[in-house]
């Protein structure tokens, strides 16, 4: 990896609100180098989509704080000003949403919204922008793009709002595309489509990509590298074969076996993770997931584990209290079809408290 | 969308025929003077010689065929019961006045609602916010006939404080002398403008504050557009509501605005509609009611049609 395109450290991200501060990003720190797919892989409110909504600066208001550096290509975004920022959004870095239908304006032509965004940046004339807005059509397969231009959000279907999302997107030729969850809200044949696209695209244009989403097995064939996030942190980060292969999160463990594989038994059980994400508000003390874990400890309760690469892959890095050893045991166990509660008990834990 | 319009406008021919109908049963059973007696005064033969040339005498039923065939043959409203004259004569003379109120009210009720509603939204939680938000709540409360008296006794220039406007009685028709036509409407003009206003600020204020909360806004914003841009696509959407509500007010009041030309002494058709129901005036008031509800059916008409420009989502089939 040479200079990174995006070097996030130590982001913070908080918002005032009638019912109490909420911790939504509490101190995250990454990398994206050109040509780079990261996923960035959680449950609603792990702060996925706020830290690279922070990222654009579209969490910018009166009532939310923001500490820590986000840079892109050596500046710093965060101290950036509103301008600035506006030239950044949808030139160098661009983003598509999970509900193409409602992230279009229903009362504009869909070919005139791209327009939009190119001219937002760059000084062409319609025709020219329509022309390009055509291009874009093509490279994003939507057939017919002379006809489709004109037609409203509302004509079109999900799989081909979200292409236009994407031609929205691509229409400055972006260094950085942010996809947050750009399948949930598609039927499952067009998913597969529209994630091959990503990819494809991204190939071609060498941008950078950060993937967004709670689906394991979305992340699993594009991205190069995988950050799991819990309440706001970033629990494990890691190479997509290794997350995979080698998990070391108790959090990581539960979301791979909460996701259905064709290469386990049929009667072998999904097991959920107990419980329900933290409150941002009131967060756990100690490790937030402890509330969770089923291989907790007492001093899980007090102590905040770091993130920290593992002795022997520095580029695997894990913030779990439980020692590196244990953890694999515990994985091997499980892989072996035990079930959390006897993995526990083998890899002596004591009583579960 | 002509199909739709098309049928649309039957259905204008049969709403006006129940109309007529319901005013003719509503005046002939609800007590009501003698319109022949309020004309004749204190001289029983006279008042039966009246009701005898009005054709009074006749039954209900009989008077409203008459009238019906009339208007629907010779496009003829009637004679007024009180002074003799042409029923579509006197609309016709007392509309431009009417429709000057209206009119001129509905201009400064849209610049200024959708002014303050916007920036209100914008600023929202804000002092100025919740100042101009309090100030639109009392001008809503305001009922015209009092702010109307209140602007005559504070500004008019026979018996206000302040001799700022031309006070009430003072209308000039357009086409006589447009100069003194707009100072004697100033006054009206603001007084019926502003519930109306303060009504639209508040319309808008909050569906604007909705939309800005919308994915779309959010794209708008991703994709580099300047903050103006990211307005005017929130007020895209929040403003369809309020072109319905302004086709419909409008609507209402073409067809008379009775405080406002009864305090101001305009002679529009409200004012005459106010007095044809205290003269009895059948004629009168079947005229002013039928204007008034071709008014309302077709703004209603304008308005759906509107809509589906506004929204291209609505198509009418």
């Amino acid at each position: 990896m040479s200079s990174p395109l995006l070097q996030v450290d130590d982001l913070h991200v908080r918002f005032a609100t009638e019912d109490g501060i909420v911790n939504a990003v509490n101190g995250i720190s990454f990398s994206v180098g050109p040509g780079e797919m990261l996923g960035i892989v959680g449950e609603s409110g792990s702060g996925k989509s706020v830290s690279m909504l922070t990222v654009m600066g579209l969490t910018r208001a009166a009532n939310s704080d923001i500490a820590g550096s986000v840079r892109f290509q050596g500046r710093d975004l965060l101290s950036a000003s509103d301008e600035d920022l506006r030239r950044v959004r949808g030139d160098d870095i661009a983003m598509i949403f999970q509900d193409p239908l409602s992230s279009l304006h229903p009362f504009y032509r869909v070919g005139a919204q791209i327009v939009e965004a190119i001219q937002a940046h760059r000084d062409v004339p319609d025709s020219a922008a329509r022309e390009r807005v055509v291009e874009l059509f093509g490279l994003v397969g939507i057939p017919d793009p002379r006809q489709r231009i004109d037609a409203y959000p509302h004509e079109l279907s999900g799989g081909m709002r979200q292409r236009v999302m994407i031609a929205m997107a691509l229409a400055n030729e972006p260094k950085l595309l942010i996809a947050d969850e750009p399948t949930t809200a598609l039927d499952v044949t067009v998913q597969s489509q529209i994630l091959d696209l990503i990819a494809r695209l991204q190939r071609e244009l060498g941008m950078g990509v950060v993937l967004i989403t709670h689906d394991l097995g979305v992340v699993a064939e594009v991205t190069e590298q995988i950050a799991v996030m819990y309440a706001g942190k970033i629990v494990e980060h890691a190479s997509t074969q290794k997350i995979f292969a080698a998990p070391e999160h108790p959090y990581t463990w539960g979301l791979l076996q909460s996701i259905p594989r064709l290469d386990r038994g049929r009667d072998e059980p999904l097991v959920p993770i107990p419980g329900l994400p933290p409150s941002l508000i009131n967060l756990p003390s100690g490790c937030s997931f402890h509330p969770r874990c089923p291989y907790v400890r007492p001093p899980h309760r007090r102590v905040e584990p770091e993130l920290e690469p593992l002795a022997d892959d520095p580029s695997h890095r894990v913030a779990c209290l439980l020692d590196s050893a244990t953890r694999r045991r515990i994985w091997a166990d499980l892989q072996a079809g035990l079930g959390p509660q006897a993995a526990r008990a083998k890899a002596k834990l004591g009583e579960s408290v | 969308m002509v199909r739709y319009i098309i049928r649309r406008l039957l259905w204008v021919i049969v709403l006006m025929i129940a109309v007529s109908f319901l005013t003719f049963i509503i005046f002939y059973t609800l007590p009501s003077a003698d319109p022949a007696v309020l004309r004749a005064g204190k001289n029983p033969a006279l008042a039966d010689q009246i009701r005898e040339r009005l054709g009074l005498n006749d039954p209900w039923y009989q008077q409203y065929w008459i009238y019906m065939k009339n208007l629907v043959l010779h496009q003829d409203l009637g004679y007024s019961y009180q002074s003799n004259v042409s029923v579509k004569q006197e609309l016709i003379d007392r509309l431009p006045a009417s429709f000057s109120v209206a009119i001129g009210a509905a201009v400064i009720w849209l610049t200024s609602g959708i002014a303050i509603g916007t920036i209100s939204a914008l600023r929202s939680r804000t002092l100025l916010d919740r100042a101009t938000m309090g100030a639109a709540l009392v001008a809503i409360s305001a009922p015209v006939y009092w702010l109307g008296l209140v602007a005559l006794y504070l500004f008019s220039q026979d018996i206000g404080k302040f001799h700022l406007f031309m006070g009430a009685g003072s209308y000039v028709p357009f086409s006589q002398d447009p100069w003194l036509w707009f100072g004697s409407l100033i006054m009206p003009w603001f007084v019926l403008a502003a519930s109306f206003s303060a009504f639209y600020a508040r319309l808008l204020r909050g569906n604007m504050i909705e939309v800005m909360g919308e994915d779309y806004i959010r794209t708008a914003r991703a994709k580099g557009l300047r903050e103006r841009s990211v307005v005017r696509h929130g007020l895209r959407s929040a403003i369809t509501p309020v072109v319905t509500a302004a086709g419909l007010d409008i609507g209402v009041l073409l067809g008379g605005t009775i405080l406002v030309e009864t305090v101001f002494n305009i002679p529009g058709v409200g004012r005459l509609s106010y007095e044809a129901i205290q003269n009895a005036d059948l004629p009168l008031i079947q005229g002013t009611v039928l204007l008034g509800a071709f008014f309302i059916i077709l703004a209603n008409l304008v308005v759906d049609v509107a809509y589906a420009y506004l929204d291209p989502r609505v198509r009418y089939s």
